[in-house]
């Protein structure tokens, strides 16, 4: 009894704020309806739609080589950070909360500071670009590189999965590099053969937790590239979801994009899953 | 070239390569946040200059005030304060629930039993793949028809029903805990409350300060939020209001924003290193690991 009632919270907020809206979204997803109108049922409808709109598969290919390319930097950055970081040099706690630092930086303000940085006319990064003699391309302004932008900017946020890959190295047993060393193992065969596979489940988290996570891209581009801009580049799949329901009143279809989002983090998660499942290395099975 | 000495030179130039490697990165990751800095104290000709000046020619501390009382003729008034006090208020309502709710439900995961509790633990590990935006048509409706949309509630009630990742965390920790401690404490004739209010929130700070921490920044920097519930320019959250001091045409007062924008960060860089030492002795047993 005393179980149930110390769990109760999470009964009532599972149901009502995560099981309810999934349902009523996916139910939704199958009328016409915004704040002034009631759901009316039309079927498959914004399926059909969705099928030839283009601004759908323009939104989803942009969202998917955004996920295409900041999960694996990041992945790799966050985990060489916090190798470096675990090779015992001194000032350990300094360099940690350095490369911490921008995690603790809103999303707005991350937007806004690197619209200044990036500045084709003022930024700082074009004229280091310009001192040293290189073209840099227009970060902001060129569709071909807009979206880049985004990646890069991720980056610069990878402290928190790195501060987790910390933790997940600091556990690796001693004894183990001792018997790599007794067996004449140098620096690449020890991370290849020890690290990385006692490292493995902490790195399957953290991709499908960045996965998950880089899907939903929302707040930057948003404040960056309000309208989207250059030429659709930045325009995402939360960003049109958003849009269809509370600038375009059309919350039908926005459910009806939000189940697809839904779906596909869903087999994003299932194949990085299938995926590690030969090299994910679990202790004690 | 002769081949280097075993043990000693070899080291050495080993750590020398790790810290140049560092310092290196460090000044990549530090470089915004310091440019952010350098142009809050500038004054607004020298930000615009080519080459980009890093020490402006004075500093201008009155630019942090200059932001908070903002007013101009393009942007008008821009109520900082009102803004900050309205974080403030959603922040900490946030931060007690979901200490209170969260503690309360991992405690039952981790250390009481109840039918089908594994299979529900199961169940909310998943809902960590549920993405936002698929339940937030759903939710904006229920919130409307609770009639709470243009109120903080849609921002800080959900915190006191829990969430999986806080949980999650929490349960993990708990579960590190002796069970002798409890069974003690109930040989005593202590209820399941006082064994989780006298014995086990004790032995959990530092869990309990990386749920604080994680939750402080979640709603302190979450923008999607009141984005879509706040409607008044008064009730806005500084993550939000914070988009007023930018104009689409040109002529953004850069370093007013610059120096808003550092006022906004403050209070989470302070909450970070106070709870610092916690936080990753936190992250490193409540077995994050997989």
């Amino acid at each position: 009894m005393a179980g149930l009632l110390f769990a109760s919270p999470w009964i009532l907020g599972f149901g009502v704020f995560l099981l309810y809206p999934l349902i009523a979204s996916l139910l939704y997803s199958f009328t016409n309806f915004s704040i002034l109108r009631p759901p009316s049922w039309i079927g498959l409808s914004n399926y059909q739609e969705m099928a030839h709109d283009e601004v759908f598969y323009t939104t989803l290919k942009n969202t998917l080589l955004y996920v295409v390319g900041a999960v694996p930097l990041g992945t790799v950055v966050a985990i060489g950070l916090a190798m470096l970081l675990n090779s015992k040099v001194r000032g350990m706690a300094f360099y940690r909360t350095i490369f911490f630092l921008p995690t603790l930086v809103p999303m707005v303000v991350l937007g806004t500071l690197f619209l200044w940085i990036f500045n084709g006319d003022y930024g700082l990064l074009n004229a280091a670009f310009h001192k040293v003699g290189i073209t840099a391309p227009n970060w902001l302004g060129d569709p071909a590189w807009a979206k880049w932008t985004l990646v890069l900017i991720s980056v610069w946020g990878c402290g928190q999965a790195m501060v987790i890959y910390l933790a997940g190295l600091q556990n690796v047993p001693v004894s183990l590099y001792e018997a790599a060393d007794l067996d004449g193992a140098k620096t690449w065969a020890k991370t290849r053969h020890v690290t990385l596979p006692m490292l493995s489940p902490v790195i399957l988290f953290n991709v499908i937790m960045g996965i998950i996570g880089s899907l939903q891209i929302f707040a930057v581009p948003y404040v960056m590239f309000p309208d989207g801009a250059p030429a659709r580049s930045t325009y995402f799949f939360s960003s049109y979801l958003f849009d269809n329901a509370f600038k375009n009143q059309r919350m039908g279809y926005a459910s009806a994009l939000g189940w697809v989002m839904f779906l596909i983090t869903l087999g994003l998660t299932i194949l990085a899953m299938r995926i590690s499942e030969r090299h994910v290395h679990y202790e004690g099975g | 070239m002769a081949k280097a000495l075993p043990g000693r030179p070899n080291k050495v130039a080993k750590t020398a390569l790790t810290h140049l490697v560092l310092v290196l990165l460090s000044v990549a990751f530090v470089t915004p946040l310091l440019w952010m800095l350098s142009t809050a104290v500038k004054p607004i000709t020298e930000t615009m200059t080519s080459p980009p000046r890093w020490i402006p020619s004075h500093v201008l501390w009155s630019n942090f005030p200059d932001a908070v009382k903002f007013n101009s003729k393009e942007l008008g008034y821009i109520p900082f304060l009102v803004y900050a006090r309205n974080s403030l208020i959603v922040t900490v309502l946030s931060v007690g629930g979901a200490l209170i709710s969260n503690s309360l439900v991992a405690y039952s995961f981790a250390r009481l039993k109840w039918p089908g509790k594994d299979l529900f633990f199961g169940a909310t590990l998943a809902t960590m793949m549920i993405p936002f935006p698929v339940l937030m048509v759903p939710t904006f409706a229920l919130f409307k028809w609770l009639g709470w949309v243009g109120t903080f509630r849609p921002l800080w009630v959900p915190m006191f029903f829990g969430s999986a990742f806080s949980i999650f965390l929490l349960r993990q920790f708990f579960r590190t805990i002796p069970m002798e401690l409890s069974e003690a404490a109930k040989i005593d004739g202590c209820s399941e409350l006082r064994i989780f209010i006298d014995v086990i929130l004790p032995l959990s700070k530092p869990a309990l300060a990386v749920v604080a921490l994680f939750t402080f920044m979640g709603a302190w920097n979450d923008f999607l939020g009141p984005l879509i519930y706040l409607v008044d320019q008064t009730s806005f959250t500084l993550s939000l209001g914070l988009q007023a001091y930018q104009t689409q045409h040109g002529g953004t007062p850069w370093n007013l924003l610059m120096a808003a924008s550092c006022l906004t960060i403050a209070p989470v860089v302070v909450v970070f290193f106070l709870a610092q030492r916690f936080f990753i002795q936190g992250i490193a047993t409540s077995g994050l690991k997989g």
